[in-house]
């Protein structure tokens, strides 16, 4: 509920980001594999300014492939995989069916499809070092 | 043979103490439906299947305890770890007091 305040802004959500250890890689991967978009490639002297979107919106959130060089992405990372935490996660409409499309890409899931309350969700390895999460709405 | 003794009963001890915790035993359920989780599914089942709303700290915490006990083993693949259930306790367990019983129905059935 928007405040007195609040109310008015324009502030919108645009962007997310992931931190990949290559960017050549992630394009590959969130595009060839997990079926996105590339929207704008913009050299930035050792690494790009690199997003993909989402074919269903190509106007909506992008999703920037963020190098991840600074000291501390590494550690943070590694923690996140150790305990199985994905930090972010996308939107299906059929989590087992894209699973099952998922795998047989030879993508490696660290959970298979779970009923968690009112959602079903998957979690796979990105291959850039990350989790993702797969969620869909029952 | 008094040595052994003592660890198999400081063992037992360790077992039944691991499973007097209610949440303890809500992990035990949950890796007995699938084996081999991360901290995070445990969590994630804990939260939305049982409205357990114990912070991870605490979660990774009872995970000590049930490994103590021998009951769940951790395994590293890749770069992750997963949580599996090992029922070896308690089928001891359940040998110590049942054996005699099973025997006899055996008996009794022939």
């Amino acid at each position: 509920m928007a405040s007195e305040r609040t109310r008015g802004g324009d502030t919108r959500i645009t962007l997310t980001s992931v931190l990949v250890d290559d960017q050549d890689k992630a394009l590959r991967f969130y595009t060839e594999i997990l079926g996105f978009e590339k929207k704008t490639e913009v050299p930035l002297g050792e690494h790009r300014w690199l997003t993909v979107v989402s074919p269903e919106s190509p106007d909506g959130p992008e999703l920037v492939l963020e190098p991840d060089a600074h000291p501390a992405a590494k550690p943070f990372k590694a923690a996140l995989l150790d305990d199985g935490i994905p930090f972010t996660s996308f939107a299906v409409d059929d989590v087992r069916h894209e699973y099952t499309r998922l795998r047989a890409l030879g993508v490696e899931f660290t959970q298979e499809p779970t009923v968690m309350g009112p959602v079903t969700t998957a979690v796979f390895d990105d291959t850039c070092g990350n989790l993702i999460q797969i969620a869909e709405t029952t | 043979m008094q040595a052994i003794t003592c660890i198999t009963s400081r063992a037992v001890a360790d077992v039944f103490k691991a499973l007097a915790d209610p949440t303890r035993r809500k992990i035990v359920d949950e890796l007995s439906e699938r084996n081999g989780q991360t901290l995070f599914e445990i969590c994630a089942r804990l939260a939305t299947k049982h409205r357990l709303g114990s912070s991870r700290q605490a979660i990774s915490q009872h995970l000590d305890v049930l490994e103590q006990a021998s009951l769940i083993t951790t395994e590293r693949r890749g770069r992750c770890k997963y949580h599996q259930l090992d029922t070896g306790p308690l089928e001891r367990i359940v040998e110590r007091w049942l054996q005699n019983v099973r025997e006899e129905v055996i008996r009794a059935s022939r």
